[in-house]
């Protein structure tokens, strides 16, 4: 059954609370036996990029599931307050920070895959991205890659 | 020998239902079905760690914190537990199925 699944996860977002949700599914995946991949595109680069990957924020301003009146999300500070709120609480539940979830997966068997017209858009070779990266490649090679794959898009 | 000889209670899965009644022939016989018999000196440091954590604690450890504090890495985890090694170790340990995410 499980031999067979396979899964590719595309990551186009960049801030700390949508960094989540990719790695851990692509980790469960692997715990289970499914092969999984990576492909990060769009503002999805910050995420392995070597200079971002550990200052990746969460923002208050424009979600509505923070709560709060959306001027004072948008007062100076609130952004770090939520991201080092929301670090707080991933570091108690026991999951990695995103640097070390990279590492994880990719120890797991996950493919991780930077998409090249975001690498070239945003000016990124191969050596400013986490040294986890497989390999830049194009939309057509990834969706060579998840062949037969659920695909999603994040 | 097959784990239904075992005189054991199991789940649907073949999870043990109740980690007392383990032993390190219940080890083996899961690692028979899981397709990675015979059992070797990592696996068993894997499957000792596992019991003991999960002994002192009350919970069953995240895969995370076998590969941290287990002296087997995740690499390693997944060479000795090919393809699900969550189900694999808990099963050879003698544990319910995992419900963790990490």
């Amino acid at each position: 059954m499980s031999g067979e699944r396979k899964l590719a996860i595309i990551c186009s977002k960049g801030s700390l609370d949508m960094a989540y949700p990719g790695l851990i599914l692509a980790n469960a995946a692997r715990m289970m036996g499914i092969e999984a991949d990576l492909f990060f595109t769009f503002w999805g680069m910050d995420i392995i990029t070597k200079d971002k990957v550990d200052h990746l924020k969460v923002t208050p301003v424009g979600n509505p599931a923070m709560h709060m009146p959306q001027f004072v999300g948008g007062l100076p500070g609130m952004t770090d307050v939520a991201t080092a709120m929301m670090k707080r609480e991933i570091e108690r539940l026991d999951i990695p920070p995103v640097r070390e979830f990279l590492q994880m997966v990719h120890d797991a068997g996950c493919g991780i895959y930077a998409c090249k017209m975001a690498a070239e858009m945003m000016h990124l070779k191969r050596e400013d991205l986490v040294d986890e990266v497989d390999d830049i490649i194009g939309a057509m090679e990834f969706l060579e890659k998840a062949e037969g794959a659920q695909l999603l898009f994040i | 020998m097959a784990t239904k000889e075992l005189n054991v209670s199991l789940d649907a899965e073949g999870f043990l239902t109740d980690p007392n009644q383990w032993t390190p022939e219940i080890a083996e016989a899961m690692a028979e079905e899981e397709g990675i018999a015979p059992l070797t000196e990592r696996h068993w440091k894997v499957i000792n760690w596992v019991r003991e954590e999960a002994a002192r604690t009350g919970e069953f450890p995240s895969l995370r914190a076998i590969s941290k504090r287990s002296g087997v890495d995740t690499k390693e985890l997944y060479e000795l537990f090919p393809k699900g090694p969550a189900r694999k170790i808990a099963r050879c340990a003698g544990y319910p199925k995992p419900k963790g995410c990490i």
